[in-house]
C-alpha cells in the first residue's frame, strides 16, 4: 500500500526548472530515503507533498488525500520537518510546542501529555523551558522534530534531518526515527548523505536534475548495478593523455566491465570488475605496459556507485559543482509567501 | 461544520467546527502577546512618542491669542483628539510587521502546513492584537491628556472614541497586512510606513482646523481618513457629542458625525474587500 504517490510533476521557478516529470511511490510503512545532491530539487519535492507548493502540473496524493483538493486532510495526516528550523526566538520550546498543539487541535489534556512525552523522550528536559534564541542547531532539530511529532501523523517528513548536527544528537534523531518506524510510522527523509540514507532507508530513489533516476531498495539497487568497484591511480595526478592510454590498456582486460575516468579526481579511473579475482590480472597487465600504481582501491558498489552510474560523475562532484551555481538566496526568496 | 459570516470568511475554504477555530487563534494571538511582553520596547516607544507630542507640540502655541482657534479652545485640548487618532493610526500601520518577519524567516510556512481550519486566523490573530495595542496606547495618551487639563470623554464620549478607533484600526490594519504580503521584503514596508505616516498627520486636521489650510491642503485634509476619525473625537472631548451635528466644514460641503463614521466604514469594509484576493493567493 501506498502512502505518497507523486505522478509527473514539473515545477519551474522562473527560468529554472526545479522537477521535470518527477514521480515516486513511497510504500507504507517504510522508511524511505530521497537521495540527491543539493539542487536536484528534494526539497521543492517535499514542500509539494506537504502542501507548501503547488506543482506546475502533476498529481500529488498523500494518505490517501489528493493534495491540490484536499490539503488540509493531507497536512492532519503528516508531521514535516523542515530543513532551516523557522523557531520564534522569543519563544521558549515548551510555548512553541503549545503553540504547535494548538495548530494541530489537540485537546487540552492530550496536548500536555504528548508534549511531556516528547520533552522526556527527546531528552529536552533541561533547556525546554529556555527562550528558542539560545538553542544550539540539535536543540532546534529535537524541537522542530518534536513539534512534527506532536500529533502523531502516521507520515514524518523530514528534510535533511540531521545536516550540521553533532554525532549525539543525530544518533538521538537517527534512534527515535526507526522506533517510530517500529511502531508503523512511515518515515520519508531527503539526504545528500549516502550514511543517512544507508543506515536508516529500508526504500530509496535517488533524484537527479528534478527527476528519479533510481528507485528501490539499497540492496536490489547495488544489486542490480552488479559488479566490484575499482578506483586506480597510476600516478598522483595523472594528465588526461595517460588515464586514456590506462583506459584503453584495461577496457578489454578478461572481467573488466567498465572503466570510466573521473575529470574531477585528478583523471583517476573508476572501474566495474566481476569480482576481486581481476585484481592480480590488472596489476600484472599494468606492469607490463610499465604504469606503475600509486594507488588501487577495491570496494562492493555503493550507493554513490548507483549514482554515478545513472549520472556519470559522483555525489561529491555533483554537489560542488551545484554548490557554484547555485543562488541561496533568490531560491530562499522565491520559496516566500 | 459552522459557517462564519465574518467579512473575511470565505477567503479560504473553512472546514473544521468554530471552536477549533477559536483554538487556533487565541493561540496564535497569544504567541504575539507572549512576544509583547519579553519585548515591550515597542509598546514603551508607541507610548512615549505620542506623549512628547502631546506635551512639546500642545506647549507649542500656548501663547496664541484666544481668536486662534475656533470657540476660543485651548491649543493642547484640540491636539489631544488629533494626538490619540495618530497613535492608533501608527500602530495600526505597524501590524503588517510581525507578518513581514514571520514571511522571511520562513515561521508563516510552519504555520501553513499545519490543518488550520482557516488561514485567516492568522490575519484575525494580528488583528485582535493590534487593536489590543492600539487601544491601549490612546487609553494612555487620554489619561496624560486628563492630566495634562485638556479634558475627558465622558462616558458616552468615551464609547464613540472607541468605536471611531475601532474603525480606523481595522482599516489601517487591513491596508498594513495587504502591504505585508505585497510588497517584498520588511526593508520595503518599512519605507512606506515611513512615507505615509507624517505626511498623513500634517494634511489631516490634527494640529490645525480647515480654515487655516491653503485651499488645496484643504480638499487633501478633507478627504483624509484621519479627519473623519479625528473631528468625532474632538467633538466627544467638547462635550455632550449629538452626531446629527456638522463636525467637519470640508470644501465639497458639510459632514456629519454620522458622516464620518459611515466614511470610515466604507473605508474599512473596502480594504477588506480590496487586501482579500492578495490573502486568497498568498495563504490558500
Amino acid at each position: 500500500m501506498l502512502v505518497i504517490e507523486l505522478k509527473d510533476l514539473d515545477k519551474s521557478y522562473g527560468a529554472v526548472k526545479a522537477l521535470k516529470g518527477l514521480s515516486l511511490k513511497v510504500p507504507k510503512g517504510s522508511i524511505f530515503g530521497l537521495l540527491g545532491p543539493n539542487g536536484a530539487g528534494k526539497t521543492t519535492t517535499l514542500r509539494i507533498l506537504c502542501t507548501l507548493l503547488a506543482p506546475d502540473t502533476g498529481e500529488v496524493s498523500v494518505a490517501g488525500f489528493n493534495a491540490l483538493t484536499d490539503p488540509r486532510s493531507v497536512r492532519q495526516s503528516l508531521g514535516y520537518v523542515a530543513q532551516e528550523v523557522a523557531i520564534d526566538k522569543i519563544l521558549t520550546g515548551r510555548e512553541l510546542l503549545e503553540l504547535q498543539g494548538d495548530l494541530y487541535h489537540l485537546r487540552f489534556e492530550e496536548k500536555e501529555g504528548r508534549i511531556e512525552e516528547l520533552i522526556s523522550k527527546l531528552e529536552m528536559e533541561e533547556w525546554i523551558d529556555r527562550r528558542c534564541g539560545t538553542y544550539s542547531g540539535g536543540m532546534r532539530r529535537r524541537l522542530d522534530l518534536a513539534s512534527g511529532l506532536l500529533h502523531q501523523p502516521q507520515l514524518l517528513v523530514l528534510d535533511e534531518p540531521t545536516v550540521g548536527l553533532d554525532i549525539e544528537s543525530r544518533s538521538t534523531i537517527w534512534q527515535l526515527l526507526r522506533e517510530l518506524n517500529d511502531k508503523g510510522t512511515t518515515v520519508l527523509l531527503s539526504s545528500h548523505y549516502l550514511e543517512e540514507v544507508e543506515a536508516l532507508s529500508n526504500q530509496l530513489a535517488i533524484i537527479d536534475a528534478g527527476k528519479v533516476i533510481a528507485q528501490g531498495s539499497p540492496e536490489d539497487l547495488k544489486r542490480q548495478l552488479g559488479g566490484d568497484r575499482v578506483t586506480l591511480k597510476v600516478r598522483e595526478f595523472s594528465d588526461k593523455n595517460e588515464s586514456e592510454a590506462v583506459r584503453d590498456l584495461l577496457k578489454n582486460l578478461d572481467g573488466v566491465r567498465q572503466v570510466v575516468i573521473n575529470n574531477a579526481q585528478g583523471f583517476s579511473l573508476n572501474l566495474v570488475v566481476d569480482d576481486e579475482n581481476v585484481l592480480p590480472h590488472l596489476r600484472e597487465k599494468l606492469d607490463r605496459a610499465n604504469f606503475k600504481v600509486f594507488a588501487l582501491s577495491h570496494s562492493r558498489p555503493s550507493l554513490d556507485d548507483v549514482y554515478l552510474q545513472a549520472t556519470g560523475r559522483t555525489l561529491l562532484d555533483a554537489e560542488l559543482d551545484v554548490a557554484s551555481k547555485r543562488d541561496v538566496k533568490l531560491e530562499s526568496k522565491k520559496a516566500m509567501r | 461544520m459552522a459557517s462564519s459570516s465574518s467579512l473575511l470568511s470565505p477567503v479560504v475554504g473553512y472546514k473544521g467546527s468554530l471552536s477549533d477555530q477559536i483554538q487556533e487563534t487565541l493561540a496564535l494571538t497569544r504567541r504575539l502577546f507572549i512576544q509583547l511582553r519579553r519585548r515591550p520596547s515597542t509598546l514603551i516607544a508607541g507610548i512615549l512618542q505620542p506623549l512628547i507630542w502631546l506635551i512639546l507640540f500642545g506647549a507649542l502655541f500656548t501663547n496664541a491669542p484666544d481668536i486662534f482657534l475656533p470657540g476660543g479652545m485651548e491649543y493642547g485640548r484640540f491636539l489631544g483628539a488629533g494626538v490619540i487618532v495618530f497613535t492608533a493610526f501608527s500602530g495600526a500601520l505597524n501590524a503588517g510587521l510581525p507578518v513581514m518577519f514571520d514571511r522571511e524567516f520562513g515561521f508563516l510556512n510552519r504555520l501553513l502546513v499545519a490543518p488550520l481550519c482557516s488561514r485567516n486566523s492568522i490575519v484575525f490573530a494580528s488583528i485582535i492584537y493590534i487593536t489590543a495595542l492600539s487601544l491601549l496606547q490612546s487609553l494612555a495618551i487620554m489619561a496624560t491628556a486628563f492630566v495634562l487639563g485638556y479634558g475627558w470623554p465622558g462616558l458616552t464620549g468615551l464609547l464613540i472614541v472607541l468605536v471611531t478607533l475601532l474603525l480606523l484600526v481595522f482599516a489601517v490594519t487591513a491596508l498594513s497586512l495587504g502591504l505585508a504580503f505585497a510588497l517584498p521584503g520588511h526593508i520595503e514596508l518599512i519605507a512606506v510606513i515611513f512615507v505615509a505616516n507624517l505626511p498623513l498627520l500634517f494634511a489631516s486636521t490634527a494640529l490645525a482646523p480647515i480654515s487655516y489650510m491653503p485651499a488645496w491642503l484643504g480638499w487633501l485634509a478633507a478627504i483624509n481618513p484621519l479627519t473623519f476619525a479625528i473631528e468625532p473625537i474632538r467633538a466627544a472631548y467638547a462635550g455632550p457629542l449629538d452626531l446629527h451635528l456638522v463636525l467637519l466644514h470640508a470644501p465639497y460641503g458639510d459632514v456629519s458625525g454620522y458622516g464620518c463614521l459611515s466614511v470610515l466604514i466604507g473605508l474599512t469594509i473596502g480594504l477588506f474587500l480590496m487586501i482579500r484576493p492578495l490573502l486568497n493567493r498568498k495563504l490558500a
